[in-house]
């Protein structure tokens, strides 16, 4: 076989194949670079190579025994209401073993739902212009950013007053609905999604903008081809965050109006509304025992909410991935 | 490639705002469908006498809601046709919504304070009330604490503003072995929203909202402080008759005595007022605008109708006759 012919099958192979070559390539040679470098040489670095993997190890242990000791005493003490029921049945204080949380799940869902709704544009509209596109020299800039990073850490009750004296009376005047309660959770989480935008803005190359502007793309073309699919992985982690801890919050929905015994479906912009978090709050506070085992079940209720909701965000992380 | 790249995003994007205006005609949907099944209900009923339609936002007292809640579900198996839901937000929280038009009846563990009559004046809010229920206040020690009786004096001892009293040997006329004299007292109660607070406070420290500091805020928790005397020796609380009832050993009510001797917490002495001065009306309000709603008073009807049946299997003090006749001249006062 002469050289020509090697070539020639080289040529042949499809591009991505010897992309994945390449890359195999260089990641063993880094490998074997930093195994050079990087493996104990002597039986201190052996001592402290362990002690640090323990304490790595220590801090991953804690975490899981935490919740899976959460998780396996929720299965324990709620075993007995683990039915169907559970989901589909509406609340009922006459018969508590009967009883379940298909209107708290309904309106958790509309009420995360609004929240994703409100918090994708206005959280990645805000990481944009604040990274892209914003001034940094304007002193309002600098003051929007200082807010955003201070909003971040106000307790949840705040915007819980917040909401109820600007979105359920005052200005917004919307009563006491799910739509309230939906806008003044997004308040609430804005900060942590637009803090996460941000950080996957900016961690795009920034040859990726160059390259596409020097082909004679507009900023905004930049922005929308380029950055943003690039930087979707890490916004929707900053999502995920946020509907994770909006889904958790009682307090502020507490004073914006979630009731405690809705027998019927809630609807958006009208009537009462429950959702999981306060139900389980005020079951948890009964002197039945009955009521006890239905807050403990519902824990795993929103656990399971809470991981529909949140899987397809994961997926279309995962796919973003990939791609780039 | 980009231009795969972008459309995917693009793809992403418009799935990502289909869910969500998904979420949203679907919300429009089912409010559409909800709304015409129940006309459907209605119009049905209307043949078969229940004709009932509309809604009722109840809130209130923590006390008082558990009852409501059993109101409210058996009264919306026999009229399908009316929203009941009820909030807890406490009797001095739920009055504050109350009284700005915002909820139709608030449910209250006393009557209805003179700075929330004028807010409810200054908005323009009417209201009347009836009595839905008996319930007592009980004082509870640990099982085992040899106590078993107190008078309200030796009661306002402990809980009043910048009491003296840290062990129970420093509780006057209270003869009690050395083992718990010497124990320091530990005090629970509920959170200043409660009616449970306001009704304590004033029938025994006499002012509404007067008591010491140094205790235990259990919020509108009031199984806290079940947890928390049943730990503990020398603790004591103040809670809920029904909380009481369903606790079974976990804790001991004392005996009180207003003046005429050692009186147990039984339904029989809460009823006939023997029980004094910690036993006490529960009520709900309705403003007149709700009222004007017939569900609203076939709802107080109802709930006054089969008041017994109701306390009792939230585990309530049921009414006497008298109250429930007294009950109804209102309502059919307030429908004439």
């Amino acid at each position: 076989m002469t050289t020509g012919e090697t070539q020639k099958i080289r040529e042949d192979r499809p591009r991505e194949r010897r992309t994945t070559e390449r890359t195999r390539l260089a990641v063993a040679g880094a490998r074997a670079a930093g195994q050079g470098l990087y493996t104990p040489r002597s039986a201190k670095h052996r001592v402290t190579n362990t002690l640090f993997s323990a304490v790595l190890f220590l801090g991953l242990g804690t975490a899981l025994v935490a919740l899976t000791a959460i998780i396996g005493w929720a299965l324990v003490e709620g075993w007995p209401r683990l039915d169907a029921n559970l989901f589909l049945a509406g609340p009922s204080t006459i018969n508590p073993e009967e009883a379940g949380f298909r209107t708290a799940i309904i309106g958790t869902v509309y009420v995360i739902g609004g929240v994703i709704a409100l918090i994708v544009p206005l959280g990645v509209g805000a990481a944009i212009y604040l990274e892209e596109f914003a001034d940094r020299e304007r002193w309002y800039n600098r003051f929007i950013e200082l807010n955003i990073q201070n909003l971040a850490g106000v307790p949840s009750i705040v915007f819980g007053i917040l909401g109820l004296a600007f979105i359920v009376r005052g200005l917004g005047n919307f009563g006491f609905v799910a739509a309230a309660g939906s806008m003044t959770l997004a308040l609430l989480v804005l900060p942590t999604v637009i803090l996460a935008s941000r950080e996957a803005i900016r961690a795009v190359p920034s040859s990726v903008r160059n390259g596409s502007l020097a082909l004679g793309a507009t900023l905004w073309q930049t922005v929308w081809r380029n950055v943003l699919p690039a930087a979707a992985p890490g916004i929707l982690t900053g999502v995920i965050l946020g509907v994770a801890r909006a889904i958790g919050e009682a307090a502020p929905l507490l004073l914006v109006g979630a009731v405690t015994f809705v027998v019927y479906d809630p609807s958006f912009f009208e009537g009462g509304y429950s959702v999981l978090p306060v139900q389980i709050y005020n079951y948890a506070k009964r002197p039945q025992e009955e009521f006890h085992v239905m807050a403990i079940a519902g824990v795993l209720v929103m656990l399971v909410v809470l991981m529909l909701i949140n899987s397809f965000a994961i997926w279309l992380r995962n796919r973003y991935e990939k791609k780039w | 490639m980009r231009n795969w790249r972008a459309k995917t995003a693009a793809i992403a994007a418009v799935s990502a705002l289909a869910l969500v205006t998904a979420c949203g005609s679907d919300d429009n949907g089912s409010d559409n469908a909800a709304d015409t099944g129940n006309e459907t209900e209605a119009g049905n009923e209307t043949e078969g006498g229940g004709d009932l339609s509309g809604s009722i936002r109840i809130d209130g007292s923590s006390t008082v809601g558990p009852l409501a809640e059993v109101a409210a579900e058996m009264f919306m198996t026999e009229n399908p046709g009316v929203m009941v839901d009820v909030a807890i937000s406490g009797t001095s929280g739920g009055f504050e919504k109350f009284c700005q038009g915002e909820n139709d009846m608030n449910n209250a563990s006393r009557a209805i304070k003179d700075s929330e009559i004028e807010l409810c004046e200054g908005n323009g809010i009417a209201y009347d009330n009836i009595q839905v229920s008996n319930d007592a206040l009980s004082i509870v020690v640990n099982p085992e604490s040899p106590v078993e009786c107190l008078t309200v004096d030796q009661a306002n001892q402990i809980w009043d503003e910048g009491s003296s009293v840290s062990t129970w040997g420093d509780v006057d006329g209270l003869d009690l072995p050395d083992d718990l004299a010497s124990e320091e007292i530990v005090l629970y109660g509920p959170g200043s929203d409660s009616g449970t607070f306001d009704f304590f406070t004033e029938a025994i420290n006499g002012e509404e909202g007067r008591v010491r500091t140094d205790y235990t805020d259990i919020g509108e928790d009031d199984n806290a402080a079940i947890r928390g005397v049943e730990g503990d020796f020398a603790a004591m609380a103040y809670i809920p008759y029904s909380y009481v009832q369903e606790a079974g050993d976990a804790v001991k009510p004392l005996q009180i005595d207003g003046g005429e001797g050692c009186v147990d917490a039984t339904l029989e002495n809460v009823q006939d007022g023997s029980y004094a001065p910690l036993g006490r009306p529960l009520f709900t309000y309705a403003s007149d605008k709700a009222l004007e709603s017939e569900a609203t008073v076939a709802f107080m009807e109802f709930w006054l109708e089969n008041s017994a049946e109701i306390a009792e299997t939230a585990g309530f003090v049921p009414m006497t006759q008298e109250q429930i006749d007294e009950g109804n001249a209102k309502v059919e006062s307030l429908t004439s």
